[in-house]
């Protein structure tokens, strides 16, 4: 479990590391590497050079600007799982941190590489889609904004171009009538969903309004339950759980089955759809 | 729970004794402060790395082997093949002749011109590092042509399944029947016979540290000095001598700190065959350490046994038989030495085991596969044949509606019975079901617990509570491989020595693994010879260095090797008394050596220290008696003789809930009987340790295969041993009845929390899911498996 010859670059900025990946047919970036490095290691991945970005200054804050909450490319979940402004203002990420991993995983790893990695189990793809963030992406042209709806294309593919980078992920503020909620089934703590829902909701009345449920290992990308969203503003939780079956499309894996995925996800929803409804949080 | 441990006066009772308690173990500061020295940390001059060229297939005919490109890659020594390989290293046959009818094919280190599992070696690259080696060999271009794999067990006798080895005329390794007492008419005359089938993943035993070896031939002496993680340095030592065609005296087997071994490391691996014959042929050191991956592929399996099991049972709750069918699937080759048709062995054996029931039937079936091979793995055999006896027992007290604990009572065998034998004919000389059920029902507080589930379950939470009593084979004799021809010893050694200074060494062919042998040995050794703990310094695992000996296996560290150490260190003390006598012109019966010091035996008075003595020994030899000749080493040897095996008993609970296919552990408790506890911390944690990887097989961990026999699950991410978030607290008891066949009086404690852990836990499952008449017999019990479980009963209820 050795990794294939690759060369290494340092980037200094974000454009020299766009240069670098202009530069390069064939290269990966590395930020907390903890899903890249087990993968180069097994010669699932064989990257002519990998640029690291570590060391781009600027990537590693946590800052609100513009009525968003601005997570840099280069933030680490522990880091993130501290930030006051992460638990005031994104309170769906600071719940959904402590089911990443592990804690020496959770040191290393970056948000940005998990949403720009987009594995189909992962948290933070499905957190983003639940708060409809956008993701700011640098390019040879300078930066551009993806809305989260718009953002994955498929099994580990997303709107980022081969020569561009993800640097920032921009959070809509939490507010008094926002409610967000978490849950995922795993076989053991710390170890990818089989099956994981992040939600979030704004109180109207004793009713929800603007339902967004993103499921996540249930598919090649986080994905978005609407026919369930709809039932669950009309106050109906049942409805929403019958729903899932024409919202979600699981396929099995030595993990769980189609039918397990699709229990676990009713049970789920049964949860977060109580946690939405929880007084102001 | 020291508390647990009796403390009666024996022989072992000595003044300042270090038998029966929790002393650190001397390794314990060398181990956590890093440095320790394992095979990976070995680097010898002109070192080169070898990596295996492994077969993606299950099943292939390898039609050729080009190595052009990989033989001009950078830094590469050698590429070698199954057919170079074959000139230095000669095939093995798994085989043992006590095991009648055992047949299997003989094996290659690398395959020659068929590989039959996924993962098996087909070519080896030697390079200056790993990383070059691993480069090279995705160079080699290996060209298959596919064969039809056998992977499913349960059809691989079928007329219409290929046969994997030709020459063997079919896929049966083994088959075993046996009947005792009269099953047919105990059935017949039986209230209720109850049925059901059994299932046992393979999983495997995940070592912290992988299989590693450093094989340094030396052509100036014409020795090969094998480092090696392994529990049983002699054995490796007479097979590498066989296969590579050396004298015996020619190989020297050295085995340092080991990471772990539970069974993986007791094995002759084909890649370590190689890895010693690819150091002969190249006539320098060459290292193997297989990545976590290889691991999967190649580290024994275990388990995957199919069972059918039939149990009657009177309306009173008295059982009147047993009757078991077993399958299991080895994988294309029988493992050498030890052989693969060990574990249905053990099923029939052991199946029924702590009951009194005398009429018992069984067939057991071990067939070929293309898959990898498995072998023995902790507890061999003991967690199916308590989970299949355990299972029935539930299932027959819950069609009378009696307590599960009721039923063990009424049927497990007397504590005043013994000594007596199974209805297999296993010798028991003292087993003590009855007191050890007691203590557990009192540690866990059955009442209460029971009372909590009831008050639960109107809750909608769905709780259980599960029992398994189990009997433990430790301590073998020769029975298990000798008199089959293996030359695997069963006897141990220890050698004890006083130097000038007064310290002790003891060097033993028992072996650590990270268990805690060297801490009992040096425990037994400072008590029999009367100095401080400190002074004793044990050595082990080199064949150049310890007396010959057996090892590590089979729960037979303490019992065995302690005992050979126990009779040494007493010997030692002997002689020092007669040396004391002669300096001070006293009767040596009226001394001792206590703390370091020759004492007055009635008194305790210090006559003289060790120090000085050594010193008179050593330096001035001419001032002792004319003709008197002091002797400051002592050998002794011992192997089991009164029975073949010492067996121990014990009994174990599980408490927990089960919501969406999880379950979630909330308690489990062990009383265990191993005998004689030499070191209470180290018992109860063998025992945990032993209970964690016993759930582990229970809920976890499964080495999963497609229908074209690929791994689907080789990694860290994906394969699931226990982690310590889900499991329980473990609490540990002890019932201590001594076996006589040994001063110590010590038993094995390995294994026992693995023997009943699944069971345990599959009938708290099956207690949990009573409600919706929803049972689980196929480990692991996954989510998915139990609301299958759930979905068919409520299946079955609307129709």
């Amino acid at each position: 479990m050795k990794p294939a010859p690759f060369a290494y670059a340092k980037a200094r900025s974000v454009a020299h590391a766009v240069e670098l990946l202009s530069a390069h047919d064939d290269a990966r970036i590395i930020a907390g590497g903890q899903s890249l490095v087990a993968m180069l290691n097994m010669r699932l991945a064989a990257p002519e050079i990998l640029i690291d970005i570590n060391d781009i200054p600027g990537l590693s804050e946590v800052s609100v600007e513009d009525g968003f909450l601005r997570i840099g490319a280069l933030v680490r979940y522990a880091q993130a799982q501290r930030s006051p402004l992460v638990s005031t203002h994104a309170p769906l990420i600071a719940r959904a941190i402590p089911h990443v991993a592990h804690a020496a995983i959770r040191s290393r790893g970056t948000l940005g590489g998990s949403v720009a990695f987009a594995d189909p189990a992962a948290e933070m793809p499905a957190c983003m889609l639940a708060l409809g963030a956008r993701i700011v992406i640098a390019g040879v042209d300078g930066e551009r904004e993806v809305a989260i709806d718009d953002f994955f294309k498929g099994l580990y593919e997303t709107a980022i171009g081969p020569a561009e980078m993800l640097v920032a992920l921009r959070l809509p503020l939490h507010g008094p009538s926002r409610r967000v909620a978490f849950g995922e089934y795993a076989r053991r703590r710390g170890d990818y969903a089989m099956v994981g829902l992040a939600a979030t909701a704004r109180a109207q009345g004793a009713g929800l309004a603007d339902v967004r449920l993103a499921y996540f290992s249930v598919g090649l990308n986080a994905v978005r339950a609407q026919g369930a969203e709809a039932a669950l503003e009309a106050g109906d939780v049942e409805g929403a759980v019958a729903a899932l079956d024409g919202d979600l499309d699981p396929d099995g894996d030595i993990h769980a089955s189609r039918d397990t995925k699709m229990h676990l996800a009713g049970a789920l929803l049964r949860r977060v759809a109580a946690e939405l409804s929880e007084a102001a949080q | 729970m020291s508390g647990d441990v009796p403390s009666p006066l024996t022989a072992l009772d000595r003044p300042n004794s270090y038998i029966g308690r929790a002393v650190p173990r001397p390794n314990l500061k060398r181990l956590t402060e890093g440095r320790g020295e394992y095979v990976s940390d070995i680097s010898l001059p002109r070192m080169v790395h070898v990596v295996y060229v492994r077969s993606p297939h299950a099943h292939a005919r390898i039609v050729s082997i080009d190595a052009t490109a990989a033989k001009a890659a950078k830094g590469v020594v050698a590429v070698v093949t199954g057919a170079e390989i074959a000139q230095v290293c000669t095939p093995w046959v798994g085989v043992l002749s006590h095991m009648v009818g055992l047949k299997s094919a003989p094996q290659h280190p690398i395959a020659v011109d068929r590989a039959c599992w996924q993962g098996e070696a087909v070519a080896a690259v030697v390079a200056r590092t790993r990383a070059l080696a691993e480069d090279a060999a995705a160079l080699v271009e290996v060209e298959y042509e596919p064969l039809t794999p056998v992977t499913d067990m349960m059809t691989a006798l079928d007329p219409e399944t290929p046969v994997i080895h030709e020459s063997l005329g079919d896929n049966l390794a083994f088959e075993r029947n046996f009947s005792g007492g009269d099953p047919a008419s105990a059935f017949a005359a039986s209230d209720h016979v109850i049925e059901a089938d059994f299932g046992f993943g393979r999983h495997t035993g995940v070592t912290l540290e992988p299989r590693a070896m450093v094989a340094d031939f030396n052509p100036g002496t014409g020795r090969l000095t094998a480092y090696l993680g392994t529990q049983a340095p002699h054995m490796i030592q007479n097979i590498l001598s066989i296969h590579l065609a050396m004298p015996e005296s020619a190989i020297r087997v050295v085995c340092k700190d080991v990471g772990g071994s539970f069974g993986i490391k007791v094995h002759v691996y084909a890649d370590e065959m190689a890895t010693a014959a690819l150091s002969k042929l190249l006539q320098r050191p060459v290292k193997f350490v297989a990545d976590r991956l290889e691991s999967f592929l190649t580290d024994i399996h275990a388990r995957d046994h199919r069972v059918k099991g039939k149990v009657g049972v009177m309306a009173d709750g008295t059982i009147t038989a047993f009757e078991i069918d077993d399958v299991t699937g080895i994988g294309p080759y029988s493992v050498y030495p030890r052989t693969s048709a060990v574990e249905a062995n053990q099923v029939v054996n052991l199946t029924g085991g702590p009951y009194t029931c005398p009429n018992y039937k069984a067939r057991a079936r071990v067939v070929f596969q293309n898959k990898n091979v498995t072998c023995q793995y902790r507890a061999v055999g003991h967690p199916i044949a308590t989970a299949v006896t355990e299972g029935l027992v539930d299932l027959a007290a819950q069609k009378i509606g009696m307590d599960p604990v009721e039923i063990r009572r009424k049927n497990l065998v007397r504590d005043d019975a013994y000594p007596c034998a199974s209805a297999t004919g296993l010798k028991f000389e003292a087993l003590s079901h009855h007191a050890a059920l007691d203590k557990l029902l009192a540690m866990m507080d059955y009442p209460r617990l029971r009372a909590e589930q009831a008050e639960m379950r109107k809750k909608g939470v769905h709780r259980g509570i599960g029992f398994a009593s189990f009997i433990e084979i430790t301590n073998p004799g020769a029975a298990f491989y000798g008199v089959g021809g293996a030359r695997i010893s069963s006897q141990d050694g220890a050698v004890v020595r006083l130097d000038a200074a007064g310290a002790v060494t003891v060097q033993t062919s028992a072996t650590e693994q990270g268990q805690g042998t060297e801490a009992v040995i040096a425990q037994v050794v400072a008590t029999a010879v009367g100095v401080p703990l400190e002074r004793v310094r044990v050595i082990s695992g080199d064949t150049d260095q310890t007396p010959y000996g057996g090892g590590t296996w089979a729960s037979r560290a303490a019992g065995i090797g302690g005992e050979a150490a126990w009779q040494a260190g007493k010997a030692l003390r002997e002689n020092v008394l007669a040396v004391a006598g002669a300096i001070l012109q006293a009767e040596a019966g009226t001394l001792d050596v206590r703390e370091g010091a020759v004492v007055d035996a009635d008194t305790g008075r210090e006559r003289m220290p060790l120090t000085e003595l050594g010193r008179i020994v050593y330096f001035r030899p001419d001032t002792l008696p004319t003709g008197f000749q002091a002797e400051l080493m002592a050998v002794r040897h011992y192997v089991p003789r009164g029975y073949p095996f010492a067996f121990t008993n014990g009994v174990q609970a599980s408490y927990l809930e089960v919501e969406d296919g999880f379950v979630k552990l909330l308690g489990h408790w062990v009383v265990e009987d191993c005998g004689t506890i030499l070191n209470p911390q180290l018992v109860d944690e063998q025992v945990r340790g032993g209970v964690v990887q016993g759930l582990g097989g229970a809920l976890f961990e499964h080495c999963v295969y497609d229908s074209e026999g690929q791994l689907q699950n080789a990694s860290m991410a994906d394969y699931l041993v226990p982690m310590a978030c889900e499991m329980p607290d473990i609490q540990v008891g002890h019932v201590v009845s001594p076996t006589a066949d040994s001063e110590l009086g010590a038993k094995g404690a390995g294994e026992a929390g693995t023997a009943g852990a699944p069971a345990a836990v599959m009938n708290a499952i099956n207690d949990a899911l009573s409600p919706f008449g929803a049972v689980v017999t196929d480990m692991p019990f996954t989510p998915d498996r139990i609301l299958g479980a759930l979905r068919a009963a409520k299946a079955a209820q609307g129709a």
